[in-house]
């Protein structure tokens, strides 16, 4: 089933990258497919007050850091974006054709009340590969009450992850990149200002931005591969490689998530979720199961921490993420929150930065995407494997440089 | 004389014709330009993240000023003159350094001084993780990286030789992370501060400061003063961390003797 991606023809790897890489020596190369080093960039902006922030402002950031991507993918997700709209769910489609619309469309039918939909506007750019998906969002409201319903026994967030898990593994063509509430993800394949332009980025305002700019090591790129990867409210940019995602993805595909988008970060979308919503666990602690310290470093931990760090290894020890890493995780239940979180030993780059007056928080993989939007910022750097927390309404609740699970004990 | 003028200052944040800030590589073959052009002093203005600035230069009489943030890689491959940041580097700077002199205004990301070999880096601030990472020294030329504040874990690792030395300046507590000279077979890091056993990697150990080492420490202390125009306070004591052998490794992954 997950070979038709490859062969899909309206969404597929352009074949240009696998020919440069052969003809790496040859010196003619055209421009834009010169083989550049490269990494993903990361890059993220949210405001205390919930003030709303151009798309122009991220867009600024992952920009300026166009030295890390290729081409091959690129995203964005804002939230708070639908305040007329923030009780129902926002999902967002891409669609390889108007019969995977159809069939999509007949199936939210069975499951949920639509409330609204409409197309999201795409201005396609020269410079991409064709073909272009059709993108469509959808406010919906699950048929509650319903036999069908009751009959899954699911929470209602269970239940709309069960929907989008099924349209995204059935439903041929059909892309479901976002669902949660008062957000959505605006993702595809191209240069991080490409995918700005086609989705015009900048008509967008949101209280929390992240996006990715990206340099696919070990997936294809492809549109819905692309970063952000969503789930309900939570999104999720990564920079790096999850070499345990064998593991991880046994322990997400038990707990009834499905990996369908042929990139191990997707995985760690879904380990959040399972984490923290379904399980309740604090978010540091959560982060402590994804990036644990060593055995012999936690013996030097006092008691009570102690016990907890032993508890997450041997409990959630299929949810470490063993690899390189750094993270920006943003969800809105139940408020807009931004998390950064770098592997335990610091194997990629990940900044953050205050704006003098205290109310812009911010977090990439260089300062230059930080300082290029916000001249004044205070950069600091979170240490590895300890997450910064940043909250609309609160402030930084976390820097990232604190002893773990500090405000989740006690 | 208007021609000289003129090509001492680069405004990096210059925009291009399609509205984006001067490209990494534009902004470097600018800098080479005036470089052959036989300049010696040069200021970049605006500096947004472009990588690679002034790599590889040569001429010991160079000096190039940057305001901004200057990107990945600065110096990287630096083999002569003086680089002086005004405001923070990002990660991997002086990649490579063979010779010359790195000053940083403020604080340096991760790797800096990557595989270092000569020419010396003073960082004001902070530094981030694996500072110093597998520098090495041959028959007396090494690289000496002076940290004004803390640095992260990984300080030194798989050091080979060199001179490392951490102020901890405004630092309560030990200035360096956990794993230091994890695997180093060479070279010398001092903390101003200490440290405990527990913070070092393995291969590497605790030693006593002899004369040889406060002279080194007293003239690294005296150059980072200097560029900072700073006081340091020298009755502080400073550990320093030895590798255990030169081959603290042998026979882990191979019995055969070289």
């Amino acid at each position: 089933m997950e070979h038709d991606y490859y062969r899909s023809a309206a969404l597929s790897l352009p074949e240009a990258p696998r020919v440069f890489a052969e003809q790496s020596y040859v010196v003619d190369i055209p421009d834009q497919h010169k083989p550049r080093m490269g990494s993903c960039g990361i890059a993220g902006c949210i405001n205390i007050d919930g003030s709303l922030i151009s798309g122009a402002k991220i867009e600024k950031m992952i920009t300026t850091m166009s030295e890390r991507e290729n081409g091959l993918g690129s995203g964005f997700v804002a939230y708070g974006l639908f305040p007329d709209f923030a009780e129902e769910y926002c999902m967002q489609f891409l669609f390889e054709s108007e019969e995977a619309q159809e069939l999509t469309e007949e199936v939210l039918g069975n499951w949920v009340y639509m409330i609204k939909d409409e197309k999201v506007p795409t201005y396609p750019q020269r410079s991409m590969n064709p073909p272009f998906p059709l993108v469509w969002r959808y406010f919906v409201r699950p048929k509650k009450g319903t036999e069908a319903y009751i009959r899954t026994g699911l929470s209602e967030e269970d239940y709309m992850v069960r929907l989008v898990m099924s349209i995204n593994d059935a439903v041929p063509g059909s892309h479901c990149v976002s669902s949660g509430k008062d957000m959505a993800v605006f993702k595809g394949s191209g240069y991080a200002r490409e995918i700005a332009k086609f989705y015009d980025i900048q008509r967008y305002k949101g209280s929390m931005w992240l996006s990715h700019s990206r340099f696919p090591t070990n997936s294809p790129g492809w549109w819905a591969g692309s970063h952000p990867i969503s789930i309900l409210d939570w999104s999720v940019c990564h920079n790096g490689e999850i070499t345990s995602y064998g593991v991880n993805r046994k322990l997400v595909e038990m707990a009834g998530y499905k990996c369908t988008l042929l990139t191990d970060s997707e995985v760690v979308t879904y380990l959040w979720d399972l984490m923290v919503r379904r399980h309740r666990l604090p978010v540091t602690a959560a982060a402590f199961a994804m990036a644990p310290w060593y055995y012999r470093d936690i013996e030097r931990l006092p008691d009570e921490e102690r016990r907890l760090a032993n508890q997450l290894r041997i409990t959630y020890k299929e949810a470490f993420l063993n690899g390189p890493f750094s993270i920006l995780v943003g969800r809105s239940e139940p408020a807009v929150t931004m998390i950064a979180l770098a592997d335990r030993k610091k194997l990629r780059p990940l900044v953050m930065g205050v704006s003098d007056d205290g109310n812009s928080v911010y977090a990439a993989s260089e300062e230059c995407a930080i300082k290029s939007v916000q001249g004044d910022a205070s950069i600091w750097a979170t240490r590895a494997g300890n997450p910064a927390i940043v909250k609309v309404g609160e402030g930084i609740v976390r820097r990232g440089t604190e002893a773990p699970f500090l405000g989740a004990i006690g | 004389m208007s021609k000289r003028s003129e090509n001492m200052m680069i405004d990096a944040g210059m925009r291009n014709d399609l509205g984006h800030p001067l490209d990494y590589r534009e902004l470097n073959r600018r800098i080479r330009e005036v470089i052959a052009s036989g300049e010696d002093r040069l200021v970049l203005m605006n500096v947004m993240g472009q990588r690679y600035i002034a790599s590889a230069t040569s001429n010991p009489r160079m000096r190039i000023e940057i305001h901004g943030t200057p990107g990945n890689d600065l110096g990287a491959f630096l083999n002569g003159g003086v680089i002086e940041v005004f405001g923070n580097a990002q990660d991997v700077t002086a990649n490579t350094m063979n010779d010359g002199r790195i000053i940083v205004h403020g604080n340096s990301g991760d790797i800096t001084g990557l595989a270092a070999r000569g020419g010396t880096l003073l960082v004001k601030g902070n530094s981030g993780y694996r500072v110093g990472i597998h520098i090495k020294e041959f028959e007396g030329k090494g690289p000496n990286l002076v940290i004004g504040g803390y640095v992260n874990d990984y300080l030194g690792e798989y050091m080979a030789g060199g001179t490392i030395l951490v102020l901890g300046l405004e630092v309560e507590g030990s200035p360096v992370g956990l794993h230091v000279g994890a695997g180093m077979h060479g070279g010398r890091i001092y903390v101003r501060g200490g440290l405990e056993k527990h913070q070092l990697g393995p291969a590497a150990c605790l030693a006593d400061m002899d004369e040889k080492d406060e002279k080194v420490v007293s003239n690294l202390i005296d150059q980072y003063e200097q560029a900072f125009n700073i006081k340091v306070d020298r009755s502080v004591p400073v550990s320093k961390v030895m590798p255990l052998d030169s081959r603290p490794f042998r026979g882990h992954y191979d019995s055969t003797t070289i």
